[in-house]
């Protein structure tokens, strides 16, 4: 039976063709219009996150200098930014920014397998985000538990919006995994059915990868944040015992006994682990992509690539309880759990390595997104290599809970996935908006993120190998702490500043770019598929009268014998390959 | 091609005849099916860590078990027929029979309307006996197993109640066959839920 | 090509920063070497790796950028050297991973003959219990806790007559005797860290955890909780002394066991009136204090923490800087009171007389001393009376421009800067975000405003100290 793509189809549900201005980029179901929507959701509530982190770096360089920042606040903006920036920026930029835009453009398809479906996730997201900015305005203000939320603090006296905020944040939660779901689903099912004739699965771009497995990952561990979040709100608010034990809040006896803290950490972290590899393997996936493309060289070793991201997607699955090293669980624990996460250190390194060798005997244009890739590499060797610190369990004994981990946390997570959303927004600029973005301001504002944001975490680990504490709004006289201490502070603060506004020239790139020069369909001279629609950018519907045909895989750059240095996914044999014998590439 | 074959392709052997060990899939059924496929995986993690926070919790000091309501019992057979029901609504979906299809779904839906309220009412014997989810954990854990089962059961009769409005309007039979396929293994899958759950309950 | 550049030169940076910078782990103080061995161990495996991976990025970058002509090598995938490179990773994971299992193979083996001490946690302080000669801690129950009971001590159990309760947030530990420190929390999640010790763990509500560790060096060393529990996290702090064991039982001994704390005395209140005498001269007849001395309000404050002050007084831990004037004076005035019972029977008297409303002196803007007040509020209350279980004293309703001055005192220095005020310590850090003398006063005015809510037992005072 011939090969009918889905949305050729003659079925009950035709594809989504809209006329109006709503129906086209308000209630939109195009794949592309949620991918943006998404994406400036995500980077508006990252803008305000950041905003926050700068008022905390204020505090700590000039403590107690500033009214407006209590103790209380101080926290409440510890936990509000570290929950904006891993769920409501990261994981939406990259599975719901990035994976929308995509997926369906890379795998040939002409939209997600559910587009309406696809349509109610994002703003579903949007009422997440919503009810997470409302408990700024509740009595009590948001939650300061950390972004961790552990209880029994969370909901107890003495820890700021255990009342309200707590409550609002664990229902934010609760309906972001919900869009989270929706949208999961679609990506997922997207790939596995709907890549066009020829595009079998080790024919797909690492971005995909990298984005369809973090996906996957999401849909297994999301559930843990979702129970652990069910089950602290009922203690909250009816009174059960699932965490809290009996104790004493502000010098008078609670109603509970007999829950585990020590429960919620576990389901909390078997997400939580899982969680930075949902953001991390796209970055992984995405990075591969425009290295070798701006290398004009295949990626090195891609079947290693895609089996490390599948090894590193299962085993992060059994690594959850090295967050959880000095938690007071059975420490005989702490055998298995550092010995599974130096494990997975295997794989993300062969990731590293290979990623190195692409650029071997490569033919490297130093534009901005591979500045920015370059960047990544450096950036993640070094919070790849400090995780080993704290993966092995004894090592994290003194190091746990100091600014060793924020240092690693935010060079792993913060710096290098973000150094990529740059590469990757740079790179599909023109794609996405027909343009050409500035070249120069491109370049400056690399050099400043890259060096600032170095010489703001580098420094951090060297004070929690001293010893100071994370988490803590200001330190007082503390003899161990050396006046020292307290100036690398205030450095740190000036670069973090300096970088926060140094992403000006981003934003200003971007919006002036739209008014710019237009771009070539293929400036980069990609071999992805994305790049072969037949409007530029694409329109809806991506393919034209009909979806394309794939012929070779993702990385067919610098081919020996062939007419150009890259040769597209859907090009056929290639005439000018007389004598190339694929088996022995190089003769 | 096993799944292990796919992702040893070495797909630089190129360029080869497009589709080639391709193996795509035909039609939105199999998309629908993969869907909710994923979907039972994720609500298997969801229904699998509630299981593990039960036990989790059984074993601190202050546990005390509960006799669960012999009520529970009667239910359970109601959501077995439902799904006896739903194979039968398939089988006549399959076969073409639209008849069959109406009267099966109906009857499914209904029995497992009866199992919702049978639920409700289980909670309503705790109660009376003085057991609050407040005060005992294992009530409090019996209460959050059932209501999430129940939940979802819930959102599976929304979905229900569209198909059999439809069946009832006189629709092609072959225009429900998909949604009856996905409902019924919906269906099985609940069942299959809800007994790994009572047995849990009974056995502690 | 400058990139490559910036890349070697930031390693150079890097490597230059990890052996100059000043911040390194604090001198050991215990017997967990093999941790820091295990480190160094990381640091270099990790370090090769970084410099080698990365001088071989930026000489890529620099040999292989483009140049006209330039062609890419077409190379899909090496397997021989993917094996080579697990292999290598592997081995490098392995030298890592196995003296830090054996390390913690020690860590989780706590010796037979470890002596054991309890650190109990709260928001935001702690306190310590010593199991006495018999060696083993009496039953605890958080549902026994009360102001008379700070440890929740069970009376009926016989093992814990000889507990020696230490209400202090300093503990000391004889030099070079295995210790086994058990942990509990009376509410939230802690953790108890010593950075010269290397350990930490959790304080979880409901359990008791431990850490081990063998104090090596004598000296004091500050306990930090290091897992947010609560607004004020950053001022619960204790203090570790370490040193030879009879001035380790010296100490011990001077604290009381939960028997003498169940034996000791009722207060005499009538005995304390005859020492009442010589403050009413500045406090008043019955204690409602005297603007124009200087001298504050003393009824409807908590015993303990009256106590606590008068203690302060006699021993200088308060009112021994020259610049606290005041302070000086009211040292003089508590060295008259000889002994503890005679400081417990003038407090006692004191709880007699009749707590009357002040006249408020000091006005400010009240919404923003309501702001203000938010940082306060989970220690002193809602109503600014107090809470016996957080330490902290009733504020609200006392002479107004003494709480102003207090304030000021503990910001600048004047109060809780002595090593020994551990409870001043935390007020001095919470009081520095008092920048402006307006903020001082919109925060007392407002605390005027409030009711002033006595706790049944807020007289009931605390006989452990």
């Amino acid at each position: 039976m011939a090969y009918v793509a889905i949305a050729d189809r003659d079925h009950e549900h035709e594809l989504h063709d809209p006329h109006t201005f709503i129906t086209k980029y308000v209630w939109s179901q195009d794949h592309k219009v949620i991918a943006i929507q998404y994406s400036l959701t995500a980077i508006f509530v990252g803008v305000i996150a950041l905003l926050l982190s700068g008022m905390m770096r204020l505090q700590l360089a000039f403590p107690d200098s500033f009214s407006f920042i209590a103790p209380q606040d101080y926290y409440q903006f510890v936990t509000i930014h570290g929950m904006i920036m891993v769920i409501y920026l990261l994981t939406a930029l990259f599975l719901g920014g990035f994976g929308n835009y995509l997926i369906p453009l890379m795998c040939g398809s002409r939209d997600m397998v559910f587009p309406f479906m696809n349509m109610l996730s994002y703003w579903v997201y949007l009422l997440s985000v919503i009810i997470l900015l409302t408990s700024f305005f509740v009595p009590g203000g948001p939650t300061g538990a950390g972004w961790t939320l552990y209880p029994p603090q969370a909901v107890m006296q003495g820890t700021p919006g255990s009342s309200w905020g707590i409550i609002l944040m664990l229902v934010s939660l609760g309906v972001f995994i919900v869009a989270f779901t929706m949208g999961g689903l679609n990506y997922v099912t997207t790939v596995l059915q709907a890549r066009c004739k020829g595009m079998t699965l080790m024919r797909m771009p690492l971005s995909v990868w990298g984005i369809f497995i973090a996906t996957i990952l999401g849909l297994l561990a999301f559930p843990a944040l979702l129970v652990s979040a069910i089950m602290m709100t009922l203690d909250a608010t009816i009174g059960t015992s699932f965490f809290m034990p009996a104790v004493l809040e502000a010098g008078m006896q609670n109603d509970h006994e007999g829950g585990s803290p020590i429960l919620f950490q576990h389901l909390f972290w078997f997400f939580g682990h899982p969680e930075v590899y949902i953001v991390a393997l796209p970055a992984f996936g995405l990075v591969s992509d425009i290295l070798a493309c701006h290398a004009r060289k295949n990626i090195f070793g891609y079947r290693q690539m895609v089996w490390a991201i599948v090894a590193i997607g299962g085993l992060s699955f059994i690594v959850w309880a090295h967050h959880m090293y000095v938690s007071g669980m059975d420490p005989y624990f702490g055998f298995f759990f550092a010995t599974t996460t130096l494990i997975i250190a295997v794989p993300t390194a062969i990731k590293v390595y290979n990623w190195v060798l692409t650029l071997y005997e490569g033919d490297i244009h130093l534009r901005v997104p591979m500045l920015f890739c370059i960047g990544f590499i450096f950036t993640f060797i070094h919070g790849g290599l400090t995780g080993l610190f704290l993966g092995n369990v004894v090592v994290d004994l003194p190091l746990s809970d100091t600014y060793f981990v924020v240092g690693h946390f935010h060079m792993v997570m913060g710096v290098s996935p973000v150094l990529v959303v740059f590469a990757a927004i740079y790179h599909w600029y023109p794609k996405i908006t027909g343009k050409m973005y500035n070249e120069t301001m491109g370049k400056w504002h690399f050099w400043f993120t890259f060096l600032g944001a170095y010489s703001i975490y580098l420094p951090m680990h060297y004070l929690g190998i001293l010893g100071v504490p994370r988490r803590y709004f200001s330190y007082g006289p503390t003899e161990f702490i050396p006046e020292s201490a307290q100036a690398m502070n205030v450095g740190i603060t000036y670069s973090a500043l300096f970088v926060a506004a140094a992403q000006i020239l981003f934003f200003v790139n971007m919006f002036m770019s739209l008014r710019g020069k237009k771009s070539d369909p293929n400036p980069w001279g990609a071999t992805t598929l994305e790049w072969r629609t037949p409007q530029h950018p694409p329109k809806h519907g991506n393919w034209g009268p009909s979806l394309p045909t794939v012929y070779r895989w993702a990385y067919d750059y610098s081919v020996p014998g062939a007419a150009k240095d890259f040769i597209s996914q859907d090009e056929p044999a290639a005439p000018g390959a007389e004598g190339f014998d694929p088996e022995h590439p190089n003769g | 091609m096993s799944i292990l074959g796919k992702l040893a392709e070495k797909s630089w052997l190129t360029p080869s005849a497009a589709g080639d060990g391709v193996d795509m899939n035909t039609g939105p059924e199999p998309a629908a099916k993969t869907a909710l496929a994923l979907f039972i995986a994720v609500l298997t993690s969801i229904f699998f860590l509630f299981a593990v926070g039960y036990r989790m919790r059984m074993h601190q000091p202050d546990w005390e078990a509960i006799s669960d309501p012999g009520l529970l019992w009667i239910n359970s057979v109601a959501l077995v027929l439902a799904s006896v029901c739903m194979h039968f609504a398939r089988k006549s979906a399959l076969s073409g029979d639209i008849r069959g299809v109406r009267y099966a779904l109906t009857l499914a839906g209904a029995l497992s309307i009866a199992f919702l309220v049978g639920q409700f009412a289980a909670w309503g014997i705790l109660r009376e006996s003085g057991l609050y989810a407040v005060q005992s954990p294992a009530t409090a854990f019996f209460m959050l197993l059932t209501g999430i089962h129940a939940l979802h059961l819930f959102g599976g009769l929304v979905v229900w109640a569209r198909a059999a409005a439809r069946a009832w309007q006189g629709i092609e039979v072959k225009r429900i066959r998909l949604s009856v396929e996905l409902c019924t293994t919906y269906w099985h899958f609940l069942l299959l839920v809800w007994y790994v759950f009572f047995t849990l309950l009974l056995l502690t | 090509m400058f990139v490559a550049i910036v890349v070697v030169l930031l390693v150079i940076g890097s490597l230059i920063f990890h052996f100059a910078s000043p911040w390194w782990f604090t001198p050991i103080a215990s017997n967990w070497n093999m941790i820091d061995t295990t480190v160094d161990i990381t640091f270099w495996v990790t370090g090769i790796v970084f410099v080698l991976l990365n001088l071989f990025l930026a000489w890529c970058v620099l040999n292989f950028r483009h140049k006209k002509g330039r062609k890419a090598h077409y190379e899909p995938e090496n397997k021989k050297l993917e094996i080579w490179l697990t292999g290598i990773t592997t081995v490098g994971v392995v030298a890592m991973l196995a003296p830090g299992l054996i390390v913690w193979g020690d860590v989780v083996t706590v010796p037979d003959d470890a002596m054991e001490v309890e650190a109990v946690g709260q928001q935001w302080h702690w306190t310590f219990r010593y199991p006495g000669n018999d060696g083993d801690f009496g039953d605890v129950d958080p549902r026994l806790i009360s102001v008379a009971n700070p440890f929740g001590m069970d009376p009926d159990d016989p093992a814990g007559a000889d507990d020696v309760l230490v209400y202090s947030p300093e503990m000391h530990l004889p030099i070079d005797r295995p210790v086994k420190v058990l942990l509990r929390s009376k509410d939230v999640l802690h953790n108890f860290a010593v950075p010269q010790f290397r350990t930490k763990m959790d304080l979880v509500p409901g359990m008791v955890t431990y850490q081990w560790f063998i104090p090596t060096v004598e000296g004091s060393y500050e306990i930090m909780c290091e897992e947010l529990c609560g607004m004020a996290h950053h001022t619960m702090r204790g203090e570790v002394v370490v040193e030879q064991q009879a001035d380790f039982e010296d100490w011990l001994g001077s604290y009381p066991t939960y028997a003498e704390v169940l034996a000791r005395a009722e207060p005499d209140a009538e005995a304390g009136k005859m020492s009442y005498m010589a403050c009413a001269a500045c406090h008043g007849q019955n204690g409602e204090g005297n603007p124009a001395l200087n001298a504050p309000k003393l009824t409807g404050l908590d015993s303990w923490y009256l106590k606590r002050q008068l203690q302060h007084y006699k021993s200088g831990v308060r009112g021994s800087d020259p610049a606290d004037a005041l302070g000086m004076q009211m040292r003089g005035m508590a060295m008259t009171l000889v002994n503890e019972a005679a400081i417990d029977n003038v407090v006692a008297y004191i709880g007699t007389l009749p707590d009357v409303p002040v006249v408020a002196t000091i006005e400010g803007n009240v919404d923003r001393g309501r702001d203000l007040y938010q940082t306060c509020v989970n220690c002193h209350g809602a109503q600014g009376q107090g809470i016996w279980a957080m330490n902290a004293p009733r504020a609200a309703g006392m002479s107004d421009w003494y709480t102003a001055n207090q304030l000021r005192n503990f910001r600048d220095g004047l109060r809780g800067a002595n090593p020994d005020d551990r409870y001043g310590r935390q007020m001095a850090q919470m009081a520095q975000m008092l920048n402006e003398e307006a903020e001082i006063n919109d925060l007392v005015a407002y605390m005027n405003t409030l009711g002033q809510t006595q706790l049944a037992d807020a007289n009931a005072g605390r006989r452990f100290e």
